[in-house]
């Protein structure tokens, strides 16, 4: 853990010079850079201004991504990125960002008539990044928590006692536990993010580590579809809000009031 | 007062021995789980508890069940319960001390435990939970050796215990209300989200305590000078008889209000829990037989003759604990994980190592009982010579 976490700090280091001035390289500091180069894990050596909202959010638009005809570059692009491990056994599985039906993301939306492509086919979900997040409420050790700063939920991996008390609150089941140790498991580990120990949750950080050195969110970067859009809520001249004005978006169980910030494009 | 355990006949000494050797076969279970990762055990992404956390929910109930002795005994002056007040208090520390075991063994990181205390988190009711039940642990630790250290040098307890024992009566009621509001707050899980929950607990609780007490009883008559009389059984028996019905009929309120409303999310939980979705049925046959004792159970308590005979007593009482077992040791926990959020059905049942770790921690529970009750027998004077 040690190595991961010096080269944690030092990533973060180097952020804190990009933001300076004196790092000038910054070719992926603008929202609109999703034609971006997609190998995250060359691209994290480009160090850039760090992208900054007060709120952050995305915007999934369902056809775009569904033109996409099994297309997995967005769960393939974070979990290269993330160091996700690959277990045959999948009760053990530990996923960030992941495929499911429409029925199974929107069990109240489903009806038996539904568009033939919606029913079929499989759309992304992953962590919410709730405003009201119950997986924030119930940890007993706050190794989950919303920053005050943008609205990320995020985990902190040396503090998790792994009681699973997340998982179980979590309506949308964003959360994995390490079973097992994963290292021996992840096909090619990526030196610029840690590796988790067995006996702690996880789940996605919004690609914290990417923004803070100017980068989108993995997934939003490798989207061929552009489908997924990534930015400040609370920006009113945001692309975030600007397709929340002009489509009609809806979230995962909104009754429950977790008020969900990723938005999907129906 | 702890070298009265240390005496005893051979039987005494083999059933230890036995004890020792179920605790050793749990350790060593336990030691290659920490090792090798909670992955030997059933539970997987989607169904993240079992059968620890249900054992640790059904010893809670355990546990607080005690109250159903020392409430009439002390708030109530009822003095059949004098002999048998300090069995239910040292069941209740034996079972908080395995609830605290089975929390412990379902950890991903039980090294570092203590950061529930190095960063108290007060909006989450996992903290509330540890701290009434170290609290509950403490309250019975210091009752009963202060009752029990006064009564071995035949003098009245001193008169500050007296406070310290009624606030145990409300503490015991909180720590199963505590341990409900886990569940129930959780709007994700709406199998749990029930505000019938903590009343349920507690009912069922009241049941299978008191009804294991009256076993225990039987039990140290038969292999001891002890006699808990007939006068206390029979009350503890009245006892099981209402928190058993009024359980049931707790039951069959969740049951109606989630049938009739006809909500998805509400109906299959307890479709998987008696028919099983989609071929996936293992907690059908068990919830039919904890159905089953359950109505045998009700029968042999509510007629008359058949509770006052102590021989289908005994019967009626193994009925009750191993339907509340079933229910709450298994069906409860799991079936709030399945179907999962996302509707998806994952089964889960308990891997070998599991269980064994689990007859390991009930092993250092029936070791604690044991030796409790050797000291308190020992104090009395009523163990066979």
């Amino acid at each position: 853990m040690g190595i991961d976490r010096r080269k944690f700090i030092k990533a973060s280091g180097l952020a804190a010079l990009g933001l300076a001035g004196l790092a000038p390289v910054k070719l992926f500091g603008t929202e609109d850079s999703t034609q971006a180069v997609s190998d995250s894990v060359s691209s994290r050596k480009e160090i850039g201004k760090p992208l900054e909202g007060k709120r952050w959010a995305m915007v999934i638009d369902i056809n775009k991504c569904l033109r996409e005809e099994n297309c997995t570059a967005c769960v393939t692009a974070c979990h290269t990125a993330h160091n996700i491990p690959h277990f045959d056994n999948s009760k053990d599985e530990i996923k960030w960002i992941w495929k499911e039906t429409f029925h199974n993301a929107f069990p109240e939306q489903e009806h038996e008539h539904l568009k033939d492509h919606l029913l079929e086919k499989q759309l992304p979900l992953l962590c919410n990044h709730c405003d009201n997040p119950p997986c924030v409420k119930v940890c007993p050790t706050e190794a989950t928590w919303k920053r005050e700063r943008d609205g990320i939920v995020m985990m902190d991996w040396h503090r998790c006692i792994g009681c699973r008390y997340c998982m179980a609150a979590c309506p949308y089941g964003s959360r994995s536990f390490n079973w097992r140790d994963p290292r021996p498991f992840i096909d090619r580990i990526n030196p610029d993010f840690p590796t988790r120990t067995r006996g702690v949750v996880e789940k996605c950080t919004l690609c914290e580590e990417r923004l803070r050195i100017g980068q989108l969110p993995a997934c939003v970067e490798a989207c061929k579809a552009h489908a997924m859009v990534f930015g400040d809520l609370e920006d009113p001249d945001s692309e975030v809000r600007a397709l929340l004005r002009e489509n009609f978006t809806i979230r995962r169980k909104p009754s429950l009031g977790t008020h969900p910030e990723i938005y999907y494009i129906v | 007062m702890l070298e009265k355990a240390l005496q005893g006949s051979k039987q005494y000494w083999g059933w230890i021995a036995f004890l020792f050797v179920i605790i050793l076969i749990g350790t060593y279970n336990y030691v290659r789980q920490f090792q090798e990762g909670l992955y030997i055990t059933g539970m997987s992404r989607d169904v993240t508890w079992g059968f620890y956390i249900a054992q640790f929910t059904f010893l809670v109930g355990v546990a607080a069940s005690a109250v159903m002795v020392v409430l009439p005994y002390y708030l109530h002056n009822y003095k059949a319960f004098a002999k048998i007040t300090i069995l239910g208090e040292f069941l209740a520390i034996a079972s908080v001390t395995m609830c605290m075991l089975f929390i412990f063994v379902d950890m991903g990181q039980p090294f570092r435990i203590l950061n529930v205390f190095l960063y108290p988190s007060p909006h989450s009711l996992m903290f509330w939970d540890t701290i009434v039940l170290s609290g509950y642990l403490l309250l019975n630790v210091v009752i009963s050796h202060v009752t029990l250290s006064a009564e071995r040098k035949s003098i009245p307890p001193p008169k500050w215990i007296r406070p310290v024992i009624i606030i145990s009566i409300p503490w015991a009621i909180s720590i199963h209300t505590v341990t409900a509001f886990l569940y129930s707050g959780l709007a994700a899980r709406p199998f749990w989200m029930t505000a019938i929950l903590a009343p349920r607990f507690l009912a069922s609780a009241f049941a299978a305590g008191p009804a294991l007490l009256i076993i225990l009883c039987l039990i140290l008559k038969r292999i001891s000078k002890f006699d808990a009389g007939d006068e206390p059984i029979e009350k503890l028996a009245t006892i099981v008889t209402y928190a058993m019905a009024i359980n049931v009929f707790f039951v069959l309120m969740e049951v109606f209000t989630a049938l009739y409303s006809n909500i998805p999310e509400h109906v299959m939980h307890f479709e998987y829990l008696f028919f099983g979705i989609n071929g996936k049925d293992f907690l059908v046959p068990w919830m039919w037989t904890s159905e089953f004792l359950a109505v045998v159970s009700l029968i042999l308590l509510i007629v008359p003759s058949t509770r006052r005979k102590k021989r289908t007593l005994v019967i009626a009482c193994i009925t009750v604990f191993l339907s509340l077992w079933i229910d709450k040791g298994l069906g409860m926990v799991i079936t709030g994980f399945v179907p999962n959020p996302l509707g998806t059905v994952t089964e889960y049942s308990p891997t070998l190592p599991e269980v064994l770790i689990s007859i390991g921690i009930y092993g250092v529970g029936a070791l604690l009982v044991t030796v409790l009750y050797k000291i308190a027998l020992s104090v009395r004077k009523q163990l066979p010579v």
